[in-house]
């Protein structure tokens, strides 16, 4: 059998949504380092050294490419597999079981992705989308960092970020243990480390990006 | 027709050896032309429809469930004899034989029981092939534990499971040569008609339950796999679409009725509740390794069981059978429980129910659970929890059964039990070759009459399914196949066939017609109670000629009003259940027809006018040694032939379990 | 034991066949004994509906003692109702009180066409198996049963695998009507005796086309099928299915299949 038909059977296709989500989780891992060095309340030095290199390093541009590729298949692939499964039951319950037997987020990774979409739109067009653009144009990089801070100032702009992160938190809840389930390594031995690393790593990388917006509007950094 | 068991000469031993070397065969590309039909896929019909697939014959199954793995095999707990001798403890096929027969009663037939117990160590190979999960010991090997009517370990077990284990394995062979288009499988199916032409099985008429469309078969040959007939009782652990329809439509096409009136009443079961009760639950025969049976010594006691003393028990078994104890077979222990149930000593808010302890068992398990884990100090709570804990690994789905049928906790109280209909040894009679008394058509499993005599031992019945379906049918088939090779398929508008089928349309027009007041399960509750108060556990004469009048009128008042809701061509359960509750009721009557001309008690037939000082069965060798074989002759009409039992190897005695 | 009788309002499902739609229908049972099972009060109803001249209601049952896995109703949104590891078979009516409103719905999945009312078709299970459930030995090649030594555990584990009832509960309960853990159930079994090693790679994938083929969702992990589950398959099955998959995927092991 072919790998087009391995990839394309239901369990194929969760191997994709699980392979690109692990891909999108480090990203978030290194995201997160790099932004978390507007911590060091330095004005900016670290984070602006670290985002230059982010932003003109000839590997890490060639993977964002890739990063793009996989966000946009983890999209489509699970809106599919959602519009899909959805139409595996032609008649609905009257009753359901609601949360009695799985969890409101297991349920509703669909919904939490498309809002985590939609975040994702206001975020890449408020910093990552202008800076490309300088740079293509020839007007290089833009100062992120005090793009940041402008930003940062509106409440509205700082609540979704937040609401963007808890939707993220949620996401990473099922979605980190899902995904080493579809590879097949929650066995009886690893499962409890692995839902207990799930857990703190959806708790802790969403709660240190929410803290970049609440930290410029609150002034802790300046 | 005389009856020919076609018993091969010779010595015990050698019988199968000497038929399967001599038997006729059919060649490969002959097979592809012939036609089986297999009717009921439990252990005995899916095993022969794998075998006989494998073997490259055209096979088709049918099942009235939605498919072949419900079938009611599947509920079998306790385990699958084989005579393995792993355990070295003096097992062999000769003794496995000898308990077989003895445990019958003496009402088997001798190279039947030997053939069976000489193929049984081949079926647990053939199942673990097939990666059935049974218990193993930790290094690795198979475990075996006792079971009632034996003194060694025989018993192979999956847990309390090892029923749905063994027919999920079959179910798997069969569903595997379905795949490779040599079986074909239809479910929610029910025969209605065997179609004989010129005196040979040639087909079947069976009913889409789904659509209610009448469909004709053509077959070389038919199997009836269609178990046992124990919901005539209406309350029984039989599932609740068990039922006796395709064995008596054989029955009326020719096929003679072997002992109809054994039936096994299994000791261990729950009681019943009331009157809403649809159908009674069995806890594993396994439960009497370590559980100890007893009542109050003293009548009507109102105590609850953990507030009377020890010395105020009564181990009645134990008390009258030293030597087996709690391990008496079934029918032993049943009218062991009854009789002190009638003497006034039951249990319960019914009174009809003792006791199954495991206080004891759970202290003997938590001392040595205590030793092995070096606590030499143990307290009493903790050696209970300890206990607690093994008899949990080892029965613990069968302690939450109960738990929830009767929201009692028998890790701290103990259970009620009573007997309850099971199993019946009775059946289609067959000959050596699993053949009927009509050319072409077979019975194997629990529908034949064959191996078990007057009562089963605990875990054969799992034995002698498998052991039809794989390894006797595939060679006796083969041999009678051999002489109709030059059969072509006959198409089925042939006039037996426009016939079989205008005969069960009529049966059924007729049936929705009457379109009277009572609904189809209160006319079966009312013939399993004349069934259980008069040919149950204990029957005597006159009961039984009032039996047959009860039935007779019943059967009038069923016929002339009975009520089926809903359209014959629609899924339509009501008209299903008429259909076999009508084969009941004229079942229910050879029963008691049966039951009525044997004086003697054996086995599962006790009758109260022929029993020992002691109360224990007692046969009369000398007039009933012989198999009843009943011939259908007309409504209510049917004529008894004998097939006399010789019993050359062993010698029948007064069983003792003292 | 304490017999209480209530009375109980049953809003069911009833539908003529599979090409017409449903409905609920709403009916009143009186007196039902506390000891009752479920099943036994549905007897009551029906029994009341055929004195009244009505049509009873169509619901699959057989064993009635939790192992055939034929009974299948969804009960106030679960299935086999509310008891863990119970089949609607063994659920007894004490778990009601007097005055309660009971729904009773069909198992809900494009696979499992409905047949009449609560009953179901689901032969899709069947098809799966005879996709490679199995280990393809004919009868009477085996070898001496104790010529094979199976390690205690995996004997147990594949046990507990093998308890699987097919009674259909994990693809009701599922909200993407998934038969993941069925097929799972089955894969693990096998794979987990040396018996079932042979064809473990072809089997993995041949059983999850077939899942595919007729229609079942697919898994995403949520875990309703494991709580629901009346023999407590675990959802570890699951993650051996997608590990014999992935084995199977990565060595190529299944080049003849189709």
């Amino acid at each position: 059998m072919s790998w087009k038909n391995y990839f394309s059977t239901s369990i194929g296709k969760k191997i994709q949504m699980s392979l690109t989500g692990l891909f999108l989780i480090l990203f978030l891992i290194v995201h997160c380092y790099i932004n978390a060095q507007i911590f060091w309340n330095d004005g900016g030095e670290k984070f602006k050294e670290a985002a230059h290199f982010m932003g003109t390093n000839f590997v890490i541009r060639t993977i964002e490419i890739g990063l793009f590729a996989f966000l946009i298949l983890h999209m489509v692939q699970g809106l599919l597999l959602w519009s899909r499964n959805r139409a595996r039951r032609n008649t609905r319950y009257a009753v359901s079981a609601g949360n009695a037997t799985s969890k409101w987020y297991s349920r509703s990774m669909a919904l939490l992705g498309t809002l985590i979409l939609l975040f994702l739109v206001v975020h890449l067009n408020a910093f990552w989308g202008p800076n490309r653009l300088s740079q293509t144009t020839g007007h290089g990089e833009l100062d992120l960092y005090v793009m940041m801070r402008d930003e940062f100032q509106s409440v509205g702009f700082v609540a979704i970020y937040v609401f963007g992160c808890i939707s993220l938190a949620w996401h990473l809840v099922h979605g980190f243990y899902s995904s080493f389930q579809t590879l097949g390594l929650t066995t009886n031995k690893y499962k409890t480390i692995i839902h207990g690393v799930g857990i703190g790593f959806s708790i802790i990388v969403p709660l240190i990006f929410a803290l970049m917006p609440i930290a410029f509007f609150m002034g802790w950094i300046s | 027709m005389a009856l020919n068991s076609k018993i091969p000469a010779g010595e015990l031993e050698a019988k199968w050896e000497k038929y399967k070397s001599t038997c006729k065969l059919v060649n490969p590309a002959n097979k592809r032309q012939l036609e089986v039909i297999i009717i009921g896929t439990g252990l005995a019909g899916a095993s022969a429809a794998a075998s006989l697939g494998e073997l490259g014959y055209k096979v088709k199954t049918f099942c009235f469930q939605d498919s072949p793995r419900r079938a009611h095999s599947i509920a079998a707990q306790g385990g699958i004899n084989a005579a393995k001798n792993y355990q070295n403890d003096g097992d062999s096929t000769f003794r496995l034989f000898y308990d077989t027969v003895k445990g019958g009663d003496y009402r088997a037939r001798e190279a039947n029981v030997y053939r069976l117990a000489s193929v049984s160590a081949n079926i647990i190979d053939q199942c673990v092939a097939q990666g059935v999960p049974f218990a193993r010991e930790y290094g690795g090997l198979l475990s075996n534990r006792s079971f009632g009517g034996t003194q060694v370990q025989r018993t192979f077990y999956a847990a309390g499971q090892t029923g749905q284990q063994l027919l999920i394995g079959a179910y798997q062979a069969l569903e595997r040569q379905v795949a490779l288009g040599n079986v074909t499988q239809y479910s929610r199916h029910e025969m209605l008609d065997v179609v004989t032409i010129d005196g040979k099985a040639r087909g079947v008429i069976v009913r889409n339950l789904v659509t209610g469309e009448l469909e004709r078969h053509f077959g070389h040959a038919v199997l009836i796999c269609s178990g046992g007939y124990g919901n005539v009782f209406y309350l029984s652990t039989n599932a609740m679409g068990s039922n006796v329809t395709a064995a008596w439509k054989a029955h009326k096409k020719g096929a003679y009725f072997g002992n109809p009136c054994f039936t096994q009443i299994h000791p261990t079961c729950i009681p019943v509740s009331g009157d809403h009760q649809s159908k009674l639950t069995l806890m594993s025969e396994s439960l009497r390794n370590d559980g100890r049976i007893w009542v109050p010594k003293k009548q009507g006691d109102t105590r609850k069981p953990n507030d009377i003393p020890e010395e105020e028990r009564d181990y009645y078994l134990e008390r009258r059978y030293p030597a087996f104890g709690n391990l008496v077979p079934r029918d032993v222990a049943s009218r062991a429980a009854k009789e002190r149930c009638d003497a006034g000593y039951g249990v319960g808010a019914s009174k009809q129910a003792v006791y199954l302890d495991y206080a004891s068992a759970i202290q003997r398990y938590g001392k040595i659970e205590a030793n092995k884990q070096g606590l030499t100090n143990a307290d009493a709570a903790t050696i209970t929890q300890l206990g607690k804990d093994v008899v949990k690994e080892k029965y613990g789905n069968l302690f939450e059964m109960y738990e929830k049928i009767t929201a009692e906790n028998p890790y701290e109280v103990p259970m009620r039990i009573y007997p309850a209909v099971h199993y019946t040894m009775g059946g289609l009679w067959v000959d050596y070759e699993l053949k009927t008394t009509v050319d072409g058509l077979y019975a194997l499993g629990e529908a034949n009459f064959s191996d078990h005599g007057a009562n089963r031992l605990g875990a054969s019945a799992l034995m002698q399914g498998l052991a039809d379906g794989y390894f006797v049918i595939p060679y006796t088939l083969g041999n009678y196949l051999a002489d109709d090779i030059r059969t072509k398929s006959i198409p089925t508008d042939h006039p037996a066939f426009v016939e079989a089928e205008k005969a069960v349309r009529d049966r059924i027009e007729k049936l929705m017609s009457i379109k009277g007041s009572e609904s189809v399960e209160s006319l079966h509750k009312r013939l399993g109670k004349i069934m259980w108060d008069k040919c149950g556990m204990a029957r005597n004469e006159q009961g039984l000629k009032e039996a047959i009048e009860e039935i007779r009128a019943l059967k009038k008042e069923f016929w002339s009003n009975v009520r089926i809701p809903g359209e014959i061509n629609e899924f339509n359960p009501e008209l299903d259940k008429a259909n076999r509750v009508a084969d009941f009721i004229e079942l229910g009557e050879l029963m008691c027809m049966d039951a009525l001309h044997r004086n003697e008690s054996c086995g599962g037939h006790f009758r109260e006018e022929y029993q020992t000082e002691e109360g224990e069965a007692l046969r009369q060798d000398d007039k009933y040694m012989y198999v009843a074989a009943w011939e259908y002759k007309g409504d209510s009409q049917f004529e008894m032939h004998k097939e006399d039992l010789v019993y050359d190897i062993v010698h029948p005695t007064q069983r003792s379990y003292k | 034991m304490e017999h209480n009788s209530m009375n109980l309002t049953l809003k069911v499902w009833k539908q003529k066949n599979k090409n017409e739609k449903g409905r609920f229908e709403t009916y009143q049972v009186k007196g039902i004994s506390s000891e009752m099972s479920f099943l036994e009060m549905f007897d009551v109803l029906n029994e009341q509906l055929i004195a009244e001249g009505k049509e009873p209601i169509a619901f699959d049952h057989d064993c009635r003692e939790g192992i055939c896995g034929m009974c299948s109703m969804y009960i106030n949104g679960r299935a086999h109702g509310p008891w863990h590891h119970t089949t609607t078979c063994q659920l007894h009516m004490r778990e009601y009180k007097d005055g309660d409103t009971i729904v009773v719905e069909p198992w809900r999945a494009s696979a499992f066409p409905v047949i009449k009312d609560l009953v179901v078709d689901r032969q899709a299970f069947d098809r799966i198996i005879q996709a490679g459930g199995y280990v393809s030995v004919n009868t009477g090649n085996a070898v001496d049963a104790n010529a094979i030594p199976i390690e205690k555990h995996s004997a147990d584990e594949a046990f507990a695998s093998a308890a699987c009832i097919g009674c259909g509960a994990c693809v009701a309960a599922c909200p993407n009507a998934s038969a993941m853990l069925f097929v799972s159930a089955k894969v693990s079994h096998l794979a987990m005796l040396p018996q079932g090693d042979p064809e473990r790679k072809i089997r993995a994938v041949n059983m999850v086309q077939q899942m595919d083929k007729e229609g079942f969702g697919s898994c995403t992990n949520i875990g309703a099928c494991e709580a629901e589950c009346p023999k407590g398959i675990s959802l570890e099955n699951i993650a051996r299915l997608n590990r014999e998959y992935l084995g199977s995927m990565l060595s190529g092991g299944s080049q003849n299949s189709i």
